[in-house]
């Protein structure tokens, strides 16, 4: 409270009632920390803020002015320091400070509340002059967040059952061929219906024994056709609707569904009628009524439901002006009336047949087939007409406002779209990004290892290094849970080639077991096992070979390193299988780089070609280098298989 | 005749009609003054009344409390009342803040009075400070004293029973409604003070009544570091 600075008078008044009381006075509690109040400085991100102690202890159930400050003292400067916005600040200061919490005007919404939240405030009790502000620009934002959600129903739903797809399919016609071609079809056909019965009453030209005849009259059959078969498309169309709508009930009581019973009952009252000539006269009142296949267009024009909508939310201004042009009008029918009683012929016989001029008058219509004749009728008439034109003037711009309001929104959400989609786009390729970055570096990273151990002069420079401590420690991160899982990141193209090469198959590569194969036998999609069969130590002859039907183990899938350097892949991948030329060839269209496991064959004794090492190490321009191995240094890289009788298997790579 | 006269009439309503627009819009765009008391200048409204209190120093001295207690004070007392005085709907409001539950009003209009020395109508920032002062740094007999002066609602010197029965209502008015016992009309109807039952309590039987209830003493001494 803000007359917290009071309560110490209050509490010394009390002693006003001390010699009249009853009985003995409870204790005063003891103000143990009595401190003589001292300037507090709070230092927001580098400006400096002043303030009393007792000023900040007014409201002790926020942040600043309870002991979770003390988080943010820093010893070193004697000051607590925020690292927050400090313009945003003053505004919570100046809350201590006077008891008011104000908006500013021009901050971000969803910024301030941020900040309020931090230091503990609450919302609620920002200032009246403030609020409704703040409310309207918080409605503002939740109405953008939700149109941006209304998007995500676009997306599709896993588990929709038929009825939901196709209630989809009608709310939102672009989100799949059917839906679309069925909104046009049914848009052609509303069109055709109205067209139909606007031609079906101009006359047609003189026939053999009648004049002239509207062409209703003259070919019946033929619209009787076109109107039949426009009412069978829009019962269809209004029972598949029935049928698909999740709410039947609520669906029935919309206004569009009200619409379309509108728009084709007539047809089959007409039929169940007779044609006797008591009902024809309510039969004629019938077509009007198939005037309102009109209004089904609006489900097929955006501006149309904008503009009900707006009629509808400007009820009240509707409501005023009708009110008060009734006013008028009542009024100056009656002067009217009585202004032009005397004259002779006058058409002013009573006073309802006054509201004719008066309306007419007041819209300034002016048809002139009332007018006044006597002078005190000419002076309230032209009195009318200046009336009438400023009680027609007046709501208007309000309900003008509240369209253009209601339009531009809707032109908002439609740029937001489209805007959206390019976002997230963009969204994605950067995430793609850091995932690709990940696994470079983690083939950099794996390859650094080895190189360290073969460690050569021009090598060491090659090392790429890490960008940022953070970078590696979140790759590190990742690389655990690899481990953890014992399986792999892989990128997205890598994933579907390995889900496309199991539907292939899996090649059983003549080369020696080392030779990368890329294998995925088994459950593909959803992650990428890798199978492994106990991999030959230096002296595995050639003739291993592998058949892909024994069990689904398979070398360890080389992964491919694009690096746009034709030479090297052409040279070493000769004989690695067809499998991986491809998916090497798909990979390099790409030009990306997939994380490489290092599959090392150790030992010179194998065929130099059947190296999974030349893959990774093409990096380099291709040096004999495996040859240069000595034998004695086959555990350069070894890898470790254990096989499970679960059928997959786990491999290491490691670094010795 | 009598339709002709129906119409001649409302030609002539028309065009009086006619006429009085007619000169209301000439009014409006200033061509002739139709003489009418001019309200303009009750629009100059009198700036609110400021004050500025003593010097620090002359405070100092007519009071018990420190510098750094003055200036303490002084903030708090700016910052409720910018303009430097308190009027008396202002202080009711701030003191029935303290009471949600009853109705402070009576009993805060009694402090007023007791505050506003000069009775001006308004306290001023040294008269809130010295009766803080005799309250909180007084001597009993001066507490005593003010809590007379607070009683005696005319400032005559004389404590009637009306008057403390005004009092005693005004402290069970701040009580409100609901509390346990039910506060029963009767119960402000108390007077134990009248010595000699003549009706009045004057200063001395006061303060001589109060010094012999040990009760009263102690509760005296209650408030005595608020500040």
């Amino acid at each position: 409270m803000a007359t917290a600075a009071w309560l110490p008078f209050a509490r010394a008044a009390a002693i006003g009632w001390m010699p009249v009381a009853n009985c003995p006075m409870p204790v005063s509690p003891m103000d143990n920390s009595k401190r003589q109040d001292e300037l507090i400085i709070l230092n927001v991100s580098g400006r400096r803020f002043q303030t009393w102690r007792t000023t900040l202890d007014r409201y002790p159930d926020t942040l600043l002015g309870s002991s979770e400050k003390d988080f943010f003292y820093n010893e070193d400067i004697k000051e607590y320091f925020f690292d927050r916005d400090p313009d945003a600040f003053r505004s919570i200061l100046n809350f201590y400070r006077t008891g008011k919490l104000h908006y500013p005007r021009q901050q971000c919404i969803s910024a301030y509340d941020e900040e309020l939240i931090f230091f503990g405030i609450i919302p609620e009790i920002i200032g009246d002059c403030c609020y409704e502000e703040y409310k309207d620009r918080k409605r503002e934002n939740l109405e953008r967040l939700q149109d941006d959600q209304e998007e995500n129903k676009d997306m599709k739903l896993p588990h929709m059952n038929f009825r939901e797809t196709m209630w989809r399919a009608f709310e939102n016609p672009h989100t799949s061929t059917m839906a679309l071609v069925f909104y046009y079809v049914t848009g052609f056909f509303i069109a055709i219906s109205v067209i139909t019965n606007v031609v079906e009453t101009v006359p047609c030209g003189p026939t053999a024994n009648q004049k002239d005849m509207p062409c209703g009259e003259r070919y019946t059959v033929a619209f009787f056709c076109m109107d039949t078969a426009c009412v069978m498309i829009f019962t269809v169309e209004y029972l598949m609707r029935l049928f698909a709508a999740p709410s039947r009930y609520l669906f029935m009581r919309s206004v569009m569904s009200i619409i379309d019973v509108v728009a084709i009952l007539p047809y089959y009252i007409g039929l169940v009628m007779s044609n006797n000539e008591d009902v024809s006269g309510a039969f004629v009142t019938l077509r009007v009524f198939r005037v309102f296949r009109i209004f089904k267009f609006s489900r097929h024009s955006q501006g149309l439901r904008i503009l009900g909508y707006t009629l509808k939310s400007c009820a009240s201004e509707l409501g005023f002006l009708l009110f008060s042009l009734t006013m008028a009008i009542i009024i100056f029918a009656t002067v009217m009336f009585y202004a032009e009683k005397g004259s002779s012929s006058s058409k002013f016989t009573s006073i309802p047949a006054s509201f004719w001029y008066t309306i007419v008058t007041m819209t300034t219509l002016g048809y002139g087939d009332m007018v006044p004749k006597t002078i005190a009728g000419k002076i309230f008439g032209s009195i009318c007409s200046l009336s009438g034109v400023l009680v027609i003037a007046l709501p208007v711009p309000v309900i003008v406002s509240n369209f253009s309001r209601i339009y531009h929104q809707n032109q908002r959400a439609d740029k937001r779209r489209a805007q959206k989609k390019a976002r997230l786009a963009r969204i994605r390729i950067s995430k793609s990004g850091s995932t690709n970055t990940f696994l470079h570096n983690k083939r950099n990273g794996l390859l650094n290892e080895l190189l360290e151990l073969t460690d050569t002069e021009e090598d060491e420079q090659k090392r790429t290094k890490y960008t940022s401590l953070l970078q590696s420690q979140h790759h590190h991160l990742l690389h655990c849970l690899e481990k953890t899982t014992a399986h792999e990141f892989v990128d997205e193209q890598m994933f579907e080639q390995n889900c496309l090469e199991t539907v292939l198959q899996t090649y059983p590569s003549p080369s020696p077991s080392i030779s990368s194969h890329d294998s995925s036998a088994g459950t593909c999609c959803g992650r990428r096992v890798k199978k492994n069969s106990p991999l030959p130590n230096a002296s595995m002859p050639s003739t291993y070979s592998v058949p892909s039907n024994q069990c689904p183990l398979q070398e360890l899938s080389a992964m491919h390193i694009q690096c746009c350097d034709p030479s090297s892949r052409t040279a070493s991948r000769s004989n690695l299988n067809l499998k991986t030329n491809e998916s090497s060839r798909i990979n390099c269209k790409s030009g990306r780089i997939t994380t490489a496991i290092i599959s090392l064959p150790s030992p010179p004794a194998l065929t130099p070609d059947g190296d999974g090492l030349r893959g990774p190490l093409q990096r380099r321009p291709p040096q004999p280098q495996p040859q240069q191995q000595p034998p004695g240094h086959p555990a350069a890289l070894s890898i470790q298989t254990t096989s499970s009788s679960a059928g997959t298997n786990i491999v290491k790579v490691s670094a010795l | 005749m009598s339709v002709r006269w129906e119409t001649e009439g409302l030609q002539t309503v028309g065009i009086v009609c006619l006429v009085i627009m007619f000169l209301k819009l000439m009014h409006l765009l200033g061509l002739i003054d139709i003489t009418e008391t001019d309200n303009s200048d009750s629009d100059l409204e009198l700036s609110t009344v400021r004050h500025q209190p003593e010097g620090l120093d002359q405070l100092q001295a007519q009071t018990k409390f420190t510098r750094k207690e003055l200036q303490s004070l002084y903030r708090g007392f700016k910052n409720e009342c910018p303009s430097g005085l308190v009027d008396e709907e202002t202080f009711k409001t701030i003191y029935s803040q303290f009471f949600p539950q009853g109705d402070a009003t009576t009993y805060a209009h009694f402090l007023f009075n007791a505050f506003d020395i000069d009775r001006n109508g308004s306290i001023r920032f040294e008269d809130f400070v010295i009766g803080l002062s005799v309250l909180l740094r007084g001597s009993v007999t001066e507490k005593l004293n003010w809590a007379f002066n607070l009683y005696d609602i005319n400032k005559d010197g004389y404590i009637t029973k009306e008057e403390m029965l005004a009092i005693m209502k005004s402290i069970y008015d701040m009580m409100g409604r609901y509390t346990y016992p039910c506060v029963r009309d009767e119960a402000p109807s108390e007077h134990k003070m009248d010595k000699n039952r003549d009706g009045v309590v004057t200063i001395e039987e006061f303060i001589e009544t109060c010094q012999k209830d040990e009760n009263i003493m102690n509760s005296m001494q209650l408030f005595e570091n608020v500040i």
